[in-house]
C-alpha cells in the first residue's frame, strides 16, 4: 500500500511541476495514437483560429496538418490543444502536446533554460505599434507619456520598457492576461496605444469596432522570429518537425506546389527527384515513407501555398510577405537543400 | 485537605493496543512522520526533476532586473529595478488595496445590516435588495462590470470632467468671513487664488487630483495634528472616566474635535500656511503631475468592498439580532434614547457575534483582490505569480513565495482580529 501510495505522490509530483517523462520516440507515439497533439493559439486569425464550422485554420495550423499528412499521408489528423502565452511553454514540457505551433519567438533562454529546440521560423515578425487614427500619429517616437496596453507572458512587455528606456520616452504599461481582455481595454480607449507582434496587431484591427479608425505605425522595434517548438531529447522527432518545414520552403523555391505535384514527381530535375523521393531515400532517415514530401505538398501546399491562403492578398489580413518571401526573392525564407 | 483517591500509587502503563491514550500517541506520531516524509519526498522529487530538466532553481533571480513596467507604483520603481523590487511595488499595491477594501466593506456592511432591520420599508427593502444583488454574483463579474461598464465609458483626457478647488474654497471663505473668523476667511480667500486653475479631474485614465506639496514649517503643523488627536483621545478617556465616577457628562466629541481642527489652524496661519498644490496638466496624452488613482484600482476596490459588504451586512444583522429584546427594553426602562442604546447597549454585546464571522469576511477580501488581474490591476498575484513566473519559469520558488506571503497576510489579520474579539468578549466578573 505504502508503494502504490508513494507512486501516486510522485505522479503527483510530476504533474504539479509540469515535467513529464521525456519518453524517447515521439513519432512512435504520435503513430500508435493515431494523431499529432499540436499546440495552438487560443484564436489568432491567420496563424491559428477556428473558422465558422469550427476547423482550425491558419499558417499555424497548417503546418501540423502537413506534419500529420507526413506521417498519415492525412491532413486531418491533428489534435489541437488552445493554449494562452502564458501556459503553451508547461504544456510542451509536461508531454500534453508532440510540438508547439504557435507563434512563438526564438529566444535564448526559451531555447536552453526552458528544455526546447526551436525548429526554425516560420515567419518573421517584429513588434509594431496600432493607434487610433484620430491622434494624427506618425511614428512610435511620438509616443511620449502615452498609455500603452499589452498582453503578458510575452516578449512584447519586455521590448516596450527596452524601446521606450532607450530613447528616453515616459509610458504607462497596463498588462492583461488574455488578449481579449487587452483588446477590450485599448477599444474602450484605456489605451493611447496597443503593441504586440505586428501580425497581430492586423489580426487584432479586424477584431475591433471599428477596424477603419486605427493604424499600424510604421516602426519595428524588436526581432520577433516566430517558430514551432518541440522538447529536448528527442533528437528524430526534432529533425522530423525540422525538416519539414525546410521541405515546405524547398518546395516553394523549386516550383512544386499542390496542383502539379503529382507531375513534378516524374520530372528530371535532380533537386526535385530526390526532394519527392523518386531518387533516394531521404525520408526513411526520419522514420517516414519516401514520398513524405509528396504527401505534404499534395494535401497542404509548400510554403508560398500556405502562406497565401492563410495571410495573403486574398485574406482579410492581406499582409505584404516582406521578409518571408524567399531568400532569392529579397526575404529570408531559405531551406536546407535535400540530399 | 487530601483526597484519599490522590493517594493511591498510578497504575503501572502497559505497552496495550486498548489503552486509548498510548493508541491516539502512536496513531499521532505516525501521522506526523508520514507528513514529514510526504513533504520531504515532494522536495526531493521537485529537485530531482529540476535538475534532470536543467532549469535553474533558487532565489537569485531576485536580483536580476524585471524589465518589466508597472502601472501603479507607491514607492520609486522602474524597468532597470530588481525582480525582488517588483515583488515589493506589488506587495504594496495589494495590501493597498486590501486595506482600504477592508475599511470600506466595514462602513457599507454596518450601514447596511442596521438598515436591513429598520422599521422604515423603503429602507429595509432597499438593504435587502444591496444584500440579494451583491452577494448572489460572482466577484469576478461584479470586478468586470465595474472596469467596463462603468469605468471606460468615462470621457478621454481630453474631454475630462474637470473640478476645481477654487469654488469650494470661496464658499468656505464666505462662511468664515460670515461667522466673523476674518483670518480665516483671508487665509482660504488666498488659497482659492492659489488654485484658480481646475485641479480634479475624471476621465477613462482614472481619477487625477492635486499633489499637496509640503514646505519644511509643515512638519510643525504635522506635530501639532498629532498632538490634538493624543490630547482629544486623553480628554475623552478622563470624560468617560468622570462620567462612571460622577455620572455628569461632558461633550467630549466636540471638545475633541476642536483639540484636533483649532490649533493646526492657528499654528498654519501664523507660519503663513506652508502648503502648496501641484496643479496637474494635460500635457500629449496624459496628465502631468498631481496624484493619480487608475482606474483598475478603482474598479477593483469599489467591486471588492460592494461584495464584501453584502456578507458582512448580514454578519451585523444577525449580530444585532442575537442580542434579546429585553436587553433594549432594559436600557429604554433606564431612560436612554434608542441612540446610546445601540450605541452602548446593544452594538457592544452584538460585537461577540459579528467579530469571528467578520475576520472571515476580511480574509476573503483580501484573496479575492487576485482577481484583480483580470482588469490589470499590478498586485501581488499578478506581477509575481503572472509575468515574473512566467519570464523566469522559476514556479516552484515563486508560487511558494507567492503562497508565504498571502498566509503572512492572511494570519496576521486574524490575530489581530483574535485580539480584538477578546477585548469585546463577555468579561466575567
Amino acid at each position: 500500500m505504502v508503494h502504490s501510495f508513494k507512486r501516486i505522490l510522485l505522479a503527483a509530483g510530476v504533474l504539479a511541476l509540469g515535467v513529464g517523462a521525456a519518453g524517447a520516440a515521439t513519432l512512435d507515439d504520435v503513430k500508435a495514437r493515431g494523431a499529432l497533439n499540436c499546440g495552438v493559439s487560443q484564436g489568432l486569425p491567420g496563424f491559428s483560429n477556428p473558422d465558422d464550422k469550427g476547423n482550425w485554420t491558419g499558417l499555424d495550423v497548417d503546418f501540423c496538418r502537413a506534419i500529420a499528412a507526413a506521417i498519415f499521408n492525412d491532413a486531418s489528423k491533428v489534435k489541437y490543444s488552445p493554449l494562452s502565452a502564458k501556459d503553451r511553454f508547461t504544456a510542451l514540457q509536461s508531454g500534453a502536446i508532440d510540438v508547439l505551433s504557435r507563434n512563438t519567438t526564438w529566444t535564448m533562454s526559451r531555447d536552453t533554460t526552458l528544455g526546447f529546440n526551436f525548429v526554425g521560423v516560420m515567419y518573421y515578425d517584429g513588434q509594431g505599434f496600432m493607434v487610433r487614427k484620430s491622434l494624427n500619429l506618425k511614428s512610435v517616437n511620438e509616443l511620449n507619456g502615452a498609455s500603452i496596453c499589452v498582453q503578458t507572458g510575452t516578449t512584447n512587455e519586455l521590448n516596450v520598457g527596452d524601446y521606450f528606456r532607450t530613447n528616453n520616452l515616459k509610458y504607462e504599461l497596463i498588462a492583461f492576461a488574455t488578449i481579449d481582455e487587452t483588446i477590450k481595454a485599448y477599444d474602450s480607449g484605456r489605451c493611447d496605444a496597443f503593441t504586440s507582434d505586428q501580425s497581430q496587431l492586423y489580426a487584432v484591427r479586424l477584431k475591433l469596432t471599428n477596424a477603419s479608425d486605427h493604424v499600424v505605425l510604421p516602426e519595428v522595434i524588436s526581432k520577433e522570429p516566430l517558430g514551432p517548438v518541440v522538447r529536448h531529447g528527442d533528437d528524430q522527432w526534432f529533425d522530423l518537425v525540422k525538416w519539414s518545414y525546410f521541405a515546405l520552403v524547398d518546395a516553394e523555391e523549386l516550383g512544386v506546389n499542390s496542383k502539379n505535384v503529382d507531375q513534378m514527381v516524374s520530372s528530371p530535375n535532380p533537386e526535385i527527384k530526390r526532394l519527392l523521393g523518386s531518387d533516394g531515400k531521404f525520408g526513411e532517415a526520419i522514420g517516414l515513407p519516401v514520398d513524405w514530401v509528396a504527401r505534404m505538398v499534395k494535401q497542404v501546399g509548400n510554403y508560398g501555398e500556405i502562406f497565401d491562403r492563410n495571410l495573403g492578398p486574398n485574406t482579410p489580413l492581406a499582409i505584404d510577405r516582406g521578409l518571408n518571401k524567399l531568400w532569392n526573392k529579397g526575404g529570408l525564407q531559405y531551406g536546407m537543400p535535400v540530399r | 485537605m487530601t483526597d484519599a483517591r490522590w493517594s493511591e500509587p498510578a497504575p503501572t502503563r502497559r505497552w496495550s493496543w486498548t489503552d486509548p491514550a498510548l493508541r491516539s500517541a502512536v496513531i499521532q506520531i505516525a501521522l506526523a512522520i508520514a507528513l514529514i516524509w510526504m513533504a520531504w519526498s515532494f522536495f526531493a522529487n521537485a529537485q530531482a526533476n529540476l535538475a534532470r530538466q536543467g532549469i535553474a532553481s533558487g532565489f537569485g533571480f531576485l536580483d536580476n532586473s524585471a524589465g518589466f513596467g508597472i502601472t501603479q507604483t507607491l514607492i520609486p520603481y522602474s524597468e532597470s529595478m530588481s525582480y525582488g523590487r517588483a515583488f515589493l511595488v506589488g506587495l504594496l499595491n495589494t495590501l493597498l488595496v486590501a486595506a482600504l477594501g477592508i475599511v470600506l466593506a466595514t462602513i457599507i456592511g454596518f450601514l447596511v445590516g442596521v438598515a436591513r432591520l429598520s422599521k422604515n420599508v423603503v429602507i429595509k427593502a432597499l438593504a435587502s435588495a444591496y444584500v440579494e444583488v451583491t452577494r448572489n454574483l460572482p466577484p469576478l463579474f461584479q470586478i468586470l462590470f465595474w472596469y467596463l461598464a462603468v469605468l471606460s465609458t468615462m470621457p478621454s483626457p481630453r474631454q475630462s470632467w474637470s473640478f476645481g478647488l477654487q469654488p469650494m474654497f470661496n464658499a468656505f471663505a464666505g462662511w468664515a468671513s460670515g461667522i466673523g473668523l476674518t483670518p480665516l476667511s483671508d487665509m482660504l480667500a488666498a488659497l482659492a487664488g492659489d488654485v484658480s486653475a481646475p485641479g480634479v479631474f475624471i476621465n477613462n485614465r482614472g481619477l487625477v487630483v492635486p499633489r499637496p506639496v509640503f514646505e519644511a514649517d509643515f512638519s510643525i503643523i504635522f506635530w501639532i495634528f498629532v498632538a490634538g488627536i493624543a490630547a482629544a483621545f486623553l480628554l475623552a478617556r478622563w470624560a468617560r472616566r468622570r462620567q462612571e465616577r460622577t455620572g455628569q457628562q461632558f461633550p467630549s466629541f466636540w471638545a475633541g474635535l476642536a483639540l484636533v481642527a483649532v490649533p493646526p489652524t492657528i499654528a498654519g496661519f501664523l507660519l503663513g500656511w506652508p502648503l502648496s498644490f501641484e496643479t496637474p496638466v494635460l500635457r500629449g496624452f496624459n496628465f502631468v503631475g498631481g496624484i493619480r488613482v487608475i482606474p483598475e484600482f478603482v474598479a477593483l476596490l469599489v467591486a471588492l468592498a460592494i461584495y464584501t459588504a453584502g456578507f458582512i451586512a448580514e454578519i451585523v444583522r444577525a449580530g444585532i439580532l442575537a442580542v434579546s429584546k429585553g436587553q433594549t427594553e432594559a436600557a429604554y426602562s433606564l431612560g436612554l434614547r434608542s441612540g446610546p442604546t445601540l450605541r452602548l447597549v446593544v452594538i457592544p454585546q452584538a460585537m461577540r457575534v459579528i467579530v469571528p464571522p467578520l475576520t472571515s469576511q476580511y480574509l476573503n477580501l483580501t484573496k479575492n483582490s487576485t482577481l484583480g488581474v483580470a482588469v490589470g490591476y499590478p498586485d501581488l498575484f499578478a506581477i509575481f505569480a503572472g509575468t515574473t513566473l512566467n519570464q523566469t519559469g522559476q514556479a516552484i520558488e515563486i508560487i511558494a513565495l507567492t503562497m508565504a506571503v498571502y498566509l503572512v497576510i492572511s494570519i496576521l489579520t486574524s490575530a489581530l482580529m483574535g485580539w480584538y474579539n477578546k477585548r469585546v468578549a463577555l468579561v466575567e466578573r
